[in-house]
């Protein structure tokens, strides 16, 4: 018994101690639970953070584009019969009103971490015999490679795009027969056209976008599409990519530029995610409550066992304040407990399975993310979890009747 | 003038079960009783004579249904729970027939109990003063000792000891040396007897034994919820 542990707590301990078996089993009980909690959380966050990744690898966090043109029929006077059919009106490329005004705009955005105006247009790539449709981006690197690190899929050349460079996918040079400093000759839907030089070649994992996409520089692209000064779209990212459909919405209400969110594009996929983290807070609530239930079942027990102890500490003089806390205590000392072993054995779990498997290439199949917080809210709440368990039973055990309890 | 309070004071103490329903059976019919400071009385009566239940209101645990009681002079009908409680842990030692030890702890630790509960942290003090406790009912050598480890008289003796913690006035013991063999028992009421008489301390001892009985300064005899001599 040491001087500066309260009476309570040793009685805690104690009464733990003495009932080695059952504590060693709900121990274990809740060590499983909490395991499978740690386990659960990090693997899926690891593989949420994968995925998004992936997502927003190649493409901006919100895209600003110019909104649709609408057919604006004029109506006739009187005694004119009209058709009630409007024609959809085929959509031009177009640059964004006033891109230069909305960018500076959103640069003083402190959610908006980089603004990125770019020229999407549809092109022909030919080399000799060979010739294959490309989706072509103009972009300004500086700033785009903030948005897509471009640089880090770079397998063959430097990221550099002078007004006749060219970077181009693994797959479209392979179908071209061409590679770094050869040149190809680039036809717009306009009917423009231009020699460029090829100066690197990515690989961004994806066969399609290695077979579709290239990159020139802004004003080339511009020149290519007849869209001298323009921009087709203004690429955005923002510090929590969670928040881009929010955010989207306020750049649509303060540009009046149409603006989609990742989110918005890639509604399935968040959708999964969605349903993921839904099924993931299930899961992490019905073992949360079969541990209660555990705790509970063992000190309701223990209530039972203990009624005589729990008597003479009542003569003695023991509010029943006291008992009450001795209970509660049981119950978040097993949880803390078992918590310290769960987060081990799931941690320790997830570090072994990150290492065992590998993709084909040796990869790593998700990222390991094992934030302290994940354990310190895991203890926090195993043993707030504990104490909530040991209400019924504390409260059983701090009202009997000293008299009934000590006969037995 | 303090010795003239008697330590308990019992007036028209009535018990009642099941109060207000049609099987409501009363066990105490009105008890007047008086308990001078070191006195050494017995309590005897027939199984279901209302002893313990006696013993148990004395004892604070339980409260009469009508009926005053006053513990050196304080008048208890108007406490509360916790009021209840102090005065328990404060004046009133408890000596039980079985189970009288708190299996987790050590001798040592059971005697500091009453201390422990009333201060919340152990100290030296405590710790000394249990040892002196121990060392008057000659366990020294057990002191570390689980109960589960120690004979039927051993335990008894530490619950003295256990008993004498907070320098109460009054020791209530219920058939104290029921479960022991007669060398311990003897050896048990001899120390109660010399705690009596070194420390003033009240004795109210719930017995069936005679024998004991005859041992005692003062014999209420309690027959059908009455004391009849």
């Amino acid at each position: 018994m040491t001087n500066w542990v309260p009476f309570e707590w040793t009685a805690a301990i104690r009464f733990l101690k003495e009932g080695r078996m059952q504590t060693l089993f709900i121990i274990t009980g809740v060590s499983i639970g909490v395991a499978v909690i740690v386990f659960m959380s990090a693997l899926l966050s690891g593989l949420q953070a994968n995925f998004i990744k992936r997502v927003l690898t190649s493409s901006p966090h919100i895209q600003l584009i110019p909104a649709d043109e609408i057919a604006r029929p004029l109506r006739g006077g009187a005694g004119i019969i009209e058709a009630a059919i409007v024609q959809r009106p085929a959509q031009r490329l177009r640059s964004i009103d006033q891109w230069q005004k909305v960018r500076a705009q959103l640069q003083t955005w402190p959610d908006i971490t980089n603004v990125s105006p770019s020229v999407s247009a549809a092109a022909l790539a030919v080399r000799g015999a060979a010739s294959r449709s490309i989706s072509l981006t103009g972009i300004d690197p500086e700033v785009y490679f903030n948005i897509v690190p471009l640089p880090d899929y770079i397998v063959a050349g430097q990221p550099r795009l002078t007004s006749d460079d060219i970077i181009i996918g693994l797959d479209l040079g392979i179908d071209l027969g061409v590679t770094v400093g050869d040149k190809l000759t680039l036809t717009s839907a306009t009917g423009a056209s231009r020699v460029m030089t090829i100066s690197g070649l990515f690989d961004l994992g994806n066969k399609g976008a290695n077979k579709r996409v290239a990159y020139v520089a802004l004003r080339t692209a511009q020149t290519l599409s007849n869209l001298a000064g323009g921009v087709t779209s203004i690429d955005l990212t923002v510090r929590d990519v969670y928040a881009a459909e929010t955010i989207a919405q306020a750049v649509e209400t303060a540009t009046g530029v149409q603006a989609d969110s990742w989110i918005k594009t890639n509604a399935q996929f968040f959708t999964a995610v969605n349903a993921q983290q839904t099924s993931n807070t299930m899961i992490r609530l019905f073992v949360g409550l079969s541990v209660a239930f555990g705790i509970a079942s063992v000190l309701v027990v223990s209530v039972i066992q203990r009624s005589r102890d729990i008597g003479i500490l009542r003569a003695m003089g023991t509010s029943q304040g006291q008992i009450l806390r001795i209970f509660l205590l049981q119950g978040a000392l097993l949880g803390f407990a078992g918590s310290l072993i769960g987060s081990a054995l799931g941690g320790g779990t997830l570090v072994y399975w990150h290492n065992a498997l590998r993709q084909a290439d040796g990869s790593e199949i998700f990222p390991l993310i094992l934030e302290p917080q994940l354990f310190i809210s895991a203890m926090v709440l195993a043993a707030l979890t504990g104490v909530a368990a040991a209400a019924v039973p504390a409260m059983r055990a701090a009202q009997l009747d000293p008299v009934v309890a000590i006969r037995g | 003038m303090a010795d003239a309070v008697p330590v308990v004071k019992l007036e028209g103490v009535r018990k009642a079960y099941g109060t207000g329903t049609p099987v409501e059976v009363e066990v105490l019919h009105g008890i007047d009783l008086e308990l001078q400071r070191g006195e050494f009385v017995a309590l005897t009566g027939p199984s279901g004579s209302g002893k313990s239940t006696l013993l148990n209101i004395i004892g604070l645990l339980d409260r009469p249904t009508a009926g005053r009681l006053l513990i050196s002079g304080r008048e208890t009908g108007r406490l509360n729970d916790t009021e209840l409680t102090q005065l328990r842990g404060h004046s009133i030692g408890f000596i039980f027939q079985t189970h009288c030890l708190i299996s987790a702890f050590t001798a040592l630790e059971n005697v500091m109990m009453p201390q422990l509960v009333a201060s919340e942290f152990p100290n030296d003090a405590i710790r000394a003063r249990a040892e002196e406790l121990l060392d008057q009912v000659g366990l020294t050598r057990w002191k570390d000792n689980l109960s589960s480890n120690m004979s039927g008289g051993q335990q008894q003796r530490v619950a003295i000891a256990r008993s004498l913690a907070m320098n109460p006035v009054l020791i209530l013991a219920d058939e104290p040396t029921g479960n022991l063999d007669t060398k311990s028992a003897d050896g048990a009421l001899d120390l109660m007897r010399q705690v009596n008489r070194d420390h003033g301390t009240t004795f109210l001892i719930v017995t069936h034994s005679m024998d004991i009985a005859h041992r005692c300064d003062r014999i209420i005899d309690v027959v059908d919820g009455q004391i009849v001599n």
